[in-house]
C-alpha cells in the first residue's frame, strides 16, 4: 500500500505516522473507546504498545495479560481510549481472566473492537472473531504476525476475508510496525462512521429457537433497561450457561452494565484502573 | 416486566422444547463457519523450513527424556550467572554507599542533630537502604532480564508443558508451573497470575503453594549464606559451583514441596480431579533484546527495588530503636533474642534469626541486614561494624567471621536457607492472597503451612546433624 507513494507525499498524507499522537496513560478525556480482543499470544499487547507509546511488558506465552490495561492515542484530532483485554479463545467459557474480556465486550460497549488474530492459526482465531461479531456491530480484524505467516509460506487474502466478515481486515506485523498506519485509518473510519460494518452473523437453524429467543430478549430488556446484548444473554440462557443464569437471577447483569457504562461512556470521569473481581 | 429470577425460571421451563444438544449445535456451527472462512482466505505453499526447525526444537525441549534435564540445566546456568556476576557490582555499590558515603554522613548527622535522630536517620534508615540496594540490585538486574529473555523466546510454555505431567499427577493444574515461575520473581505476582487457572480448586492450590517458589527477596539470602558457609567448604576453584548447587538444591526442594503440598491439599481440603486444558506452544520468536532489557529493568527490577527500599527505611529505624532502647540494663533486642534462643536451638537456628524474621514480615529483603545488625549488637564485636546497632556491609569473609564469632555453624547456615524457603509469605503477598481469595481461612493456611513445614524441616535436619 504505502510503497506506491513517493516519500515526499508522507508530509501531506493523512495516514502518515505523524498524525498518530501517542498519549500513554493520559486518557482522562476521550472521544471513542477501542477494545483489543483476541486469542492469547497473538500480540495484543504489542499492538497496544505501538498505538499508545506505553511499554507494557509483552511476553511470548498465552495468558500473560490477566487484567485489562488502558492507554490512549490521538488520531486525526480525535482522542481514543484503548483497552487491552486478556486473551481468550471463546466468549462461551468463563475463567477469571476470560471473564474480564467477556464482560467488557458485552457491557462496556466499546466504539470499535479490534480483533487481533494470529494469521498462522486463522481458523482458531476466526472462531473467536465470529463470536465477537455476535456482540458488536463495529469491529476491525487485525491479521497480526504477517511476518511469521510469510515465513511459514502462507498466502492470505485479506480482501476476500473482509467481504466475508463484513468488517475491515488489515494485515499487520505489530512488532515491526507494518500495517499499523492502515489499522489506525480503519479504526478511525469505523469509529466515526465513515465505514459502516455489516458483520457476518451466524444463522440459528434450530426450529422454534427464534421465537423463544425473541420472547426472552424482550423480557430481559423490560427488566434491565438499556441492557446491551440482551439477545446474546438470552441465547446463553437458552443454552444453559450457569454463569450467565446466575448473573441474571441475582440481577447482576444490570449492575455490570451500569458499572461499565460509568467507565466507558462518561468522558469527564477519570478512568479507574479496573481489576477483575475473583470468582 | 418480570423479576430476574422469573426470566431464568421461564427459560428453564421452555428450554426443554429445544433440541437437547443445542449448545453443542451452536458451538459446532461457529467452528464450522470459522473453518470454512479460513479455508477460503488462506493458502499454504507446502511445508516451510522454519516450521520443521520449530518442530525439531520442540521435540528436544519438551521430549520425555531431554525436556526436564535441559530445563534444570538452563535454570542452573541462569543461577550461576547471577551468583558469579553479582559479586563484583555488589562490592562496588557497597564500597560507594557504605565505605565512602556513610562515614561523612554519620559524622555530619551526629555533629548537627540530636543523637537519637541521627541514629534513626543515618545508622538505621540510610544503612538499611544502602544495604538493600547494594545486595539486591545487581542480582535482580542480572536475573530478571535473563528470565524475561527466556520468556520472550517462548520457553515458558515449554516449561509448563514439561511440568504438566508432574502437576497433573498431584491433582493440580498444569498452568501452576507458570504461576510458580512468576513466583520466582515475586510471590504476590505469582498469586495474581493464578487467575489464568479456571477451576477455583486448582487456583487455590496454586495460590497456597506459590510461597515455595523462592522470591526475589529471598534469593540474596540464599546466595549469601550458600557462599559464605557452603562454598567455603570447597577449594576456592569450586566455591562458585558448590554455592550454585546449594542454591539450586534449595530451589529444587521448593519444587518438591510445591508438588508434595499440592498432592496433600488435593487429597484433603481441596479434593478433586485435575482438570484438562489446552496449552498452546507459541512459535520461538527472536526477542528484541534492547526492549527486553528496558522493560525488565523498569517493570521488574526497579519496581521490586523500590518496594524493598520503601520497606527497608522504616525497618531500619525500627531495628535501630530495638537495639538502642533499653529496658533496665538490657536493650529490647537483647531481651527478645535471649528469650527466643532456647527455642531456636531446637531448630538449628538462633534467637537473632527468629527476631529478624518477625521484623522482616513486610519484606523478606531485609532479613539479612537485620540478622547482621542484631549479631553485631549482641555478640559485642563492635570493631567489625560501626558500633552497636549499626548495620554495615563488609566483604563476605568478614561477614563470616562475624557470624561464626556469634556461634554460627554450617548447620545454622543450612537451617537458615531452609527456613528462608519455608516460612510465612511477606505481608504484601498475604494481603494479595486475601484479595484474590476473599477468605481469611485460606490466607491463614497459606501463612501457617509453610511455617510449620519450615520448623519441622529445620528440627529434623538439626536432629540428624547432631
Amino acid at each position: 500500500m504505502s510503497s506506491a507513494c513517493p516519500p515526499s507525499a508522507c508530509e501531506s498524507c493523512s495516514a502518515s505516522r505523524g498524525n498518530l499522537e501517542k498519549l500513554g496513560l493520559r486518557v482522562d478525556k476521550w472521544d471513542y473507546v477501542v477494545a483489543l480482543a483476541g486469542n492469547p499470544n497473538t500480540g495484543k499487547s504489542t499492538v497496544f504498545n505501538r498505538l499508545t507509546g506505553l511499554r507494557q511488558h509483552t511476553g511470548n506465552w498465552p495468558g500473560k495479560t490477566i487484567a485489562r490495561a488502558e492507554g490512549g492515542f490521538a488520531f486525526s484530532n480525535r482522542k481514543y481510549k484503548l483497552v487491552d483485554l486478556p486473551g481468550t479463545y471463546s466468549l462461551r467459557s468463563a475463567s477469571p481472566d476470560e471473564t474480564v474480556a467477556r464482560e467488557f465486550l458485552l457491557f462496556g460497549k466499546p466504539d470499535v473492537t479490534v480483533i487481533v488474530a494470529d494469521t498462522n492459526a486463522l481458523e482458531r482465531n476466526l472462531n473467536l472473531a465470529l463470536q465477537v461479531l455476535q456482540v458488536t456491530d463495529r469491529a476491525v480484524l487485525c491479521l497480526n504476525l504477517m511476518d511469521e505467516a510469510r515465513a511459514n509460506g502462507l498466502i492470505v487474502d485479506p480482501r476476500g476475508l473482509a467481504s466475508d466478515l463484513g468488517i475491515p481486515v488489515v494485515p499487520c506485523s505489530a512488532r515491526s510496525g507494518e500495517g499499523i498506519d492502515a489499522l489506525l485509518r480503519e479504526i478511525d473510519a469505523v469509529a466515526t462512521g465513515a465505514v459502516v460494518c455489516r458483520p457476518y452473523r451466524l444463522k440459528l437453524n434450530v426450529p422454534g429457537l427464534r421465537k423463544l429467543l425473541d420472547d426472552v430478549t424482550r423480557r430481559l430488556r423490560a427488566t434491565f433497561h438499556d441492557l446491551p446484548n440482551a439477545e446474546w444473554i438470552a441465547l446463553r440462557l437458552i443454552e444453559g450457561d450457569r454463569a450467565v443464569a446466575d448473573l441474571v437471577a441475582r440481577g447482576e447483569v444490570g449492575r455490570l452494565a451500569d458499572d461499565h457504562a460509568a467507565t466507558t461512556s462518561a468522558p469527564k470521569a477519570p478512568a479507574p484502573a479496573a481489576v477483575p473481581s475473583p470468582v | 416486566m418480570s423479576a430476574p429470577a422469573d426470566i431464568v425460571r421461564l427459560v428453564e421451563d421452555q428450554r426443554w422444547q429445544m433440541p437437547r444438544n443445542i449448545h453443542d449445535q451452536l458451538t459446532e456451527a461457529i467452528y464450522g463457519e470459522a473453518a470454512r472462512l479460513a479455508e477460503r482466505s488462506v493458502e499454504s505453499r507446502g511445508t516451510s523450513r522454519r516450521l520443521d526447525w520449530q518442530n525439531r526444537m520442540d521435540r528436544l525441549l519438551t521430549g520425555p527424556w531431554t525436556g526436564l534435564p535441559i530445563m534444570a540445566l538452563a535454570f542452573a546456568i541462569v543461577l550461576w550467572l547471577t551468583i558469579s556476576g553479582a559479586n563484583v557490582p555488589s562490592g562496588m555499590l557497597a564500597s560507594l554507599l557504605i565505605d565512602t558515603l556513610y562515614p561523612p554522613l554519620h559524622a555530619f548527622a551526629h555533629a548537627n542533630l540530636w543523637p537519637w535522630l541521627a541514629g534513626i536517620l543515618v545508622d538505621g534508615m540510610y544503612l538499611a537502604t544502602a544495604w538493600v540496594i547494594s545486595v539486591m540490585l545487581p542480582p535482580m538486574a542480572i536475573f530478571f532480564p535473563m528470565f524475561t529473555l527466556l520468556e520472550d523466546l517462548g520457553y515458558l510454555p515449554r516449561v509448563a508443558f514439561n511440568l504438566d505431567r508432574l502437576f497433573q499427577r498431584v491433582g493440580a493444574h498444569g498452568k501452576q508451573s507458570l504461576t510458580m515461575a512468576m513466583g520466582y520473581g515475586c510471590n504476590a505476582a505469582g498469586v495474581i497470575a493464578a487467575r489464568v487457572i479456571d477451576s477455583p480448586r486448582e487456583r487455590l492450590i496454586a495460590i497456597i503453594t506459590n510461597n515455595f517458589a523462592l522470591c526475589n527477596g529471598r534469593w540474596p539470602t540464599q546466595i549469601l549464606i550458600a557462599t559464605i558457609f557452603l562454598g567455603a567448604l570447597a577449594p576456592a576453584a569450586f566455591a562458585g559451583v558448590i554455592s550454585t548447587l546449594a542454591v539450586f538444591g534449595v530451589a529444587a526442594l521448593g519444587l518438591l514441596l510445591t508438588l508434595g503440598t499440592s498432592w496433600v491439599l488435593s487429597r484433603t481440603v481441596l479434593r478433586g480431579e485435575a482438570s484438562t486444558f489446552s496449552l498452546e506452544l507459541p512459535p520461538y520468536r527472536p526477542p528484541n533484546v534492547l526492549r527486553t532489557l528496558y522493560t525488565s529493568l523498569i517493570d521488574r527490577t526497579l519496581f521490586v527495588l523500590w518496594r524493598a527500599v520503601v520497606f527497608a527505611m522504616p525497618a531500619g529505624a525500627l531495628i535501630w530503636l530495638v537495639a538502642n532502647v533499653h529496658i533496665g540494663d538490657q536493650s529490647i533486642a537483647a531481651m527478645v533474642t535471649g528469650g527466643l534462643d532456647p527455642v531456636a536451638v531446637f531448630f538449628g537456628l538462633n534467637g537473632v534469626i527468629l527476631l529478624a524474621y518477625i521484623i522482616a514480615i513486610p519484606a523478606n529483603e531485609i532479613v539479612i541486614p537485620t540478622v547482621l545488625m542484631l549479631t553485631v549488637l549482641l555478640s559485642g564485636q563492635p570493631e567489625i561494624g560501626g558500633g552497636a546497632g549499626v548495620m554495615f556491609e563488609t566483604d563476605d569473609a568478614s561477614v563470616k567471621t562475624l557470624l561464626t564469632g556469634a556461634g554460627w555453624t554450617v548447620l545454622t547456615g543450612v537451617c537458615l536457607m531452609l527456613f528462608s524457603l519455608c516460612h510465612n509469605p511477606c505481608s504484601t503477598t498475604l494481603y494479595t492472597i486475601y484479595k484474590e481469595t476473599r477468605s481469611w481461612k485460606w490466607t491463614a493456611l497459606s501463612a501457617a503451612m509453610p511455617t510449620v513445614i519450615g520448623f519441622v524441616l529445620c528440627f529434623l535436619v538439626a536432629l540428624v546433624w547432631r
